[in-house]
């Protein structure tokens, strides 16, 4: 990443991302002190908007900015040179490829690379945003992760409001306070299905936390 | 700045609002010590929260006129967003919600022009004629009722009522038009309302027995209420010749309408919180829960302090 993108990013950051994430929209946060800053994690969230990444990135100091990563779709968020650029550059997005079908190299890579620079991985393992504020099936692919790292810490959470604010398929942002629930961190279980046990568990933990009705 | 313009009551009145914050810290650091056993973690982030508050709401006063106005406008923002945040809405509601919020920077507008009869009309008339019309255009009709009254609810009681205390800052006498007696109008108003809350509180706690809402706020008493109102009028007494343009007996109305009124809007937040299940409106103001929690007394004491002045004497305003 060049010096221009790096203090873009951080403005981008600080003078947009942040007051509307902190201001427009209010954050009302569950167990702050259960987000880990320092080295490497993986976040685990509930996906229902664009800014689900961004209200998750804002959870952190800005100091802690350069090693946030979102994981998103190669398909849609590299789809031409500038959203490509925007997405790397500037929201530091890594590429992931929904569809494994040809690609010969390890999808994971450069997860795998960020997660050893201590870097903080956020992951939406719906794979989609889909219907606003419901929980769609969680794929395994965050299992494949903790797998290849069994010391990082897994922490999920859950992220209430934002398919009201900005719903998929909405251009208009209202502004709602947005719930954060965020679980005890875990590690890898040892094997694959009781590790996705494991974080449906803590997810559906969270939800019941909050109590919301649904969405009307 | 507007720090010239304000009278020299106002200032005093301001480091006495500081006076009183150190006071009381250094009461609340003096049973922390007292009883190291007791956990006072809820009394100490109160009272920091109080130091943002008064600090945030008295540099807006100094600033400027403008400046004290845009801050009214945002905490009515803030109001709004956590009501609308903890109401049941349908998904068909957000379009409408985006219009109910542009009516605060509209119903502000107003004040900033001492437009007296835009500021009094608009939201009570034109949003409630205008709500309705967006959602017709939306088209779904089931609950529509219930959603027209909730959010039209929701918008006199956070931007309707709130917007009161700023119109007192852009008043000024007809005889007179050149003084400024709006600061010292509005910060009567809130200086009264807050000290109203706590009054009743410390009455409640110390004699308080026997309850008289049971059903809606638990914690209420009548000696909380009667020693409330009672302290209220006699600091009202005190403090409004001073401060405003009102007389000893003036003073006295104003002292019953703010005492009554804030005791009113207490138990009508508590009652809506009751209604959704929620503790606090948000977490927005660590000790004291959301924005709402803070300014339900507002929401009466302001409009009727408002209509009580307004009638006391002529004004020098657009419109009126």
């Amino acid at each position: 990443m060049t010096n221009v993108n790096r203090i873009l990013r951080w403005l981008f950051f600080l003078l947009l991302v942040r007051p509307v994430v902190l201001v427009l929209l209010g954050l009302n946060i569950r167990h702050r002190e259960r987000l880990r800053i320092d080295g490497a994690a993986v976040i685990v969230a509930n996906h229902n908007s664009h800014l689900d990444a961004f209200v998750l990135m804002s959870l952190f100091p800005m100091r802690v900015l350069p090693r946030l990563r979102p994981v998103g779709a190669r398909d849609y968020f590299f789809r031409n040179r500038f959203i490509a650029w925007f997405s790397q550059a500037i929201v530091g997005i890594i590429a992931f490829d929904r569809d494994l079908r040809g690609v010969r190299t390890d999808p994971l890579a450069e997860i795998d690379a960020a997660l050893q620079r201590e870097e903080i991985v956020i992951l939406f393992p719906e794979g989609t945003r889909g219907e606003p504020e419901r929980l769609e099936k969680l794929r395994t692919g965050v299992a494949h992760i903790a797998e290849r790292h069994p010391e990082t810490p897994i922490i999920t959470v859950y992220l209430h409001g934002l398919g009201k604010a900005l719903p998929r398929g909405e251009g208009l942002l209202v502004p709602f306070i947005i719930d954060v629930f965020i679980a005890n961190e875990f590690t890898w279980t040892g094997e694959r299905a009781s590790f996705m046990k494991h974080l449906e568990d803590s997810m559906n933990e969270l939800v019941a936390e909050g109590r919301f009705d649904p969405w009307q | 700045m507007q720090w010239e313009s304000l009278s020299i009551q106002m200032r005093w009145a301001m480091a006495g609002i500081v006076g009183l914050l150190v006071l009381s810290t250094l009461i609340v650091w003096i049973i922390g010590k007292a009883f190291p056993q007791r956990n006072y973690t809820e009394l100490q982030q109160r009272m920091k929260t109080w130091w943002t508050v008064a600090a945030v709401f008295l540099i807006a006063l100094t600033l400027s006129r403008t400046v004290s106005i845009i801050f009214l406008a945002f905490v009515s923002f803030l109001a709004l967003k956590e009501y609308f945040s903890l109401i049941p809405a349908r998904r068909a509601d957000r379009q409408v919600m985006f219009w109910a919020y542009l009516s605060i920077p509209v119903q502000y507008f107003w004040i900033e022009q001492e437009w007296y009869g835009m500021f009094i009309v608009f939201i009570p008339v034109y949003m409630f004629l205008l709500l309705p019309l967006r959602m017709v255009v939306i088209g779904n009709t089931d609950g529509f009722l219930r959603a027209a009254g909730v959010m039209h609810w929701g918008l006199m009681a956070t931007v309707y009522s709130i917007s009161h205390a700023a119109f007192l800052l852009v008043l000024r006498l007809k005889d007179d038009p050149e003084i400024f007696v709006g600061p010292g109008l509005m910060l009567t108003l809130v200086f009264l309302t807050q000290f109203n809350d706590i009054a009743q509180y410390l009455w409640g706690k110390t004699l308080g027995k026997r309850r008289i809402v049971p059903k809606v706020s638990p914690g209420k008493t009548w000696v909380g209420f009667i020693g409330g109102v009672a302290t209220t009028i006699a600091l009202a007494v005190v403090l409004a010749p001073w401060l405003t343009p009102m007389n000893r007996m003036h003073a006295v109305g104003a002292g019953v309408i703010i005492g009554l009124g804030g005791f009113i809007g207490d138990i009508t937040i508590s009652a809506i919180k009751r209604d959704l299940h929620v503790k606090d409106s948000s977490g927005l103001l660590p000790g004291h829960g959301g924005i709402l929690d803070r300014i339900d007394s507002l929401t009466y004491t302001a409009p009727l302090y408002f209509h009580y002045v307004y009638w006391l004497f002529g004004w020098h305003t657009h419109g009126a």
